[in-house]
């Protein structure tokens, strides 16, 4: 048999109340996968990546994460398994330094506890010591070395979802699920987080989900693209064969027989 | 890029027994130093400043221990307790009631038994320990409904709590005098701790007639600062550790904690029960000040109050300002009895200036020597030179 799927989604969904928010959604990652999810605002991307990472349990279906069963888990326990996230809405830790925020995360690979820490055993220095060396290097793959010691909080914007991006690697995850990571940068910005994302997969060996607006960037990149529309899956395919799709063109345009009342009124 | 595992391991195979030597040493050492000032302040200080203010240096070493364990939950995981000196007065009488009845039993008398460091100090200390473990389960107990209560909620419970202790306490039995102890088991006599009046049988009770033991207490200089020194240490390594930062990304949000794969729910019981259990060994240190006396208004609200407010001054999460703040809120309503009826006004309005012009406390998570001021004197004072 082949290696396992990095992630495999079985047909999830989700309702609230009489809202189905999403509905037999299904996906196919491979290891080092570069895919994307987009569609219309409302459509259910965002709330598709909770339902992944266990924020929300889904009514139906299954999540595999590198061949196992991971839905019905606690956030926490599913990013320890090798799925990492970053917000829409960036959600740092805003007081704390640069640095400690990748070193929270990285700190979940630990093992030496309570004990360890107030011991100084050998194996915390040396753990201490790796996560320390670990998220700097992070930082420099980021280009945010020169602003380790600031604090989160008073980054800018750019940066701050750079930040993001270092904060959800240093947990060592296999699945990397990226919330609208050029969301209002400018072309220049924006130039400089296709060339990194694409190096995360070479560099990091991680497969990536990604939720765009931005279609330039989710074609040029993506290899497979799937397309939601009021929580409905209404195409998935090569990013050309998206493009041509009547059903994507409708959900994001509309249909003549939508625009046609208000073309005679 | 080498994972965490890796690198470990990498250290792990060429770790040589210097480099085991060293990080016993780097353990040893800051609590060499504070037993060797905790001697400093109790053989040469305390002489020095008398029998008043020896007292008031006691006072600022367990509000020290307190307010830092407050710090641990309220500090770094950000859980808003407003309940802490519930803690205190668990700890307090499950020591007194091991020390007082302890002694009796084991000794016939509720004189503290031998001198300095001698069985009725090994009594003590082991006092403490219960104290605190009896605080720890409470803290358990506590810790859980903050899984799934935040903010002003989790502070209503945490009041409630500090009040159930307190009618708790109220609602025991007289304490059994020494003559009268007889077979009555310890568990048995765990009730009679003297209800409203307080658990203050006839003096002398649990007084050291050594001068170890500063002045008549029984909570010596010494055993407070030591203990200072051990609260303070687990503290600092905690918050430097990952599992500190762990309980600092709960604070700071609670939602991207759990994505990193923060267990939220566990940090914060983890640091309701650390924090109980120092806030019961305070209690120890606290109900053995003179003997053995501790009364369940001593220990309620406003207490908790006063330890909130020693912490937000300090900073939420700042070691060093919480162990500067307390020494000051000690100091100054010393100086100022006069106007001791404005204490808490003053205090209601400092916390409430405080809240509006600087939330996170006068230091924030900042420790006194990670301040940029010192940079900026510094930059100063060479340009001047030059």
């Amino acid at each position: 048999m082949s290696a396992p799927l990095a992630l495999e989604v079985r047909g999830i969904g989700l309702s609230f109340g009489g809202l189905r928010a999403v509905h037999e959604l299904s996906m196919k990652l491979p290891p080092g996968g570069l895919h994307g999810l987009i569609g219309p605002n409302g459509a259910g991307k965002t709330t598709a990546f909770n339902l992944l990472t266990g924020v929300y349990r889904p009514d139906a279906g299954a999540v595999f994460l590198d061949g196992e069963r991971v839905d019905g888990r606690r956030p926490s326990r599913i990013a320890r398994a090798g799925m990492a996230r970053t917000f829409q809405n960036i959600r740092l830790f805003g007081e704390l330094s640069v640095l400690d925020n990748v070193r929270a995360a990285a700190g979940v690979r630990t093992r030496s506890g309570l004990w360890g820490s107030v011991l100084r055993t050998p194996r915390y220095l040396a753990e201490e010591r790796a996560v320390t060396e670990r998220s700097r290097e992070l930082l420099d793959v980021l280009g945010l070395t020169r602003r380790v010691d600031e604090q989160a909080k008073s980054l800018p914007y750019g940066d701050q979802r750079r930040l993001e991006i270092a904060r959800a690697l240093a947990t060592e995850p296999k699945v990397l699920l990226l919330d609208e990571p050029v969301a209002g940068m400018n072309t220049v910005e924006k130039q400089a987080m296709r060339g990194l994302i694409q190096q995360l997969r070479t560099d990091f060996g991680v497969a990536i989900l990604l939720i765009e607006h931005d279609m330039g960037l989710v074609m040029e990149i993506c290899e497979h693209v799937t397309v939601l529309d009021h929580g409905e899956v209404i195409a998935a395919g090569a990013p050309a064969a998206i493009q041509a799709d009547p059903a994507v063109i409708a959900a994001y345009l509309g249909t003549v027989d939508d625009a046609a009342p208000e073309a005679t009124s | 890029m080498r994972t965490l595992a890796e690198r470990v391991a990498a250290a792990a195979a060429e770790r040589t027994v210097g480099q085991r030597l060293g990080a016993a040493f780097g353990a040893a050492w800051p609590l060499a130093i504070g037993i060797a000032i905790a001697v400093v302040l109790q053989t040469a200080v305390a002489p020095a400043l008398g029998d008043y203010h020896a007292r008031v240096l006691l006072d600022a070493g367990i509000a020290i221990l307190v307010a830092s364990s407050l710090n641990i939950v309220n500090g770094f995981a950000g859980q808003f307790s407003i309940g802490h000196a519930g803690f205190m007065l668990l700890g307090g009488y499950a020591a007194a009631v091991v020390t007082y009845y302890g002694s009796i039993k084991l000794w016939g008398s509720p004189l503290v038994h031998g001198g300095f460091l001698g069985s009725g100090d090994w009594l003590f200390l082991g006092a403490c320990v219960i104290g605190g473990l009896v605080a720890a389960v409470a803290g358990l107990v506590v810790g859980l409904p903050s899984l799934r209560l935040r903010g002003d909620y989790l502070a209503i419970v945490t009041l409630g709590f500090g009040e159930i202790c307190r009618v708790v306490v109220q609602l025991s039995a007289d304490v059994v005098p020494a003559a009268e102890v007889g077979d009555r088991s310890i568990v048995e006599l765990a009730n009679n701790v003297g209800g409203a009046l307080g658990f203050s049988p006839p003096p002398p009770t649990y007084v050291s007639p050594t001068p170890w033991l500063g002045g008549t207490g029984h909570a010596g200089i010494f055993f407070v600062f030591a203990l200072v020194a051990v609260v303070l240490i687990v503290a600092h390594r905690l918050k430097r550790s990952s599992g500190g930062r762990a309980l600092l990304a709960v604070r700071e949000n609670e939602i991207a904690a759990e994505a990193m794969g923060i267990d939220t729910s566990r940090a914060k019981v983890v640091a309701f029960v650390l924090a109980a259990f120092f806030a019961g060994i305070g209690g120890a240190l606290y109900a053995h000040e003179f003997g053995v006396t501790l009364g369940p208004k001593d220990l309620g609200f406003q207490k908790s109050i006063d330890l909130v407010i020693i912490v937000v001054l300090g900073g939420m999460g700042s070691i060093s300002g919480v162990v500067l703040s307390a020494t000051i809120l000690t100091i100054l309503p010393e100086l100022f009895r006069e106007f001791a009826q404005y204490r808490m006004p003053i205090y209601a309005l400092a916390l409430i200036v405080v809240m509006i012009l600087r939330p996170q406390g006068l230091l924030g998570v900042k420790e006194l020597w990670e301040l940029s001021i010192w940079g900026r004197l510094w930059r100063r004072l060479r340009g001047r030179s030059a």
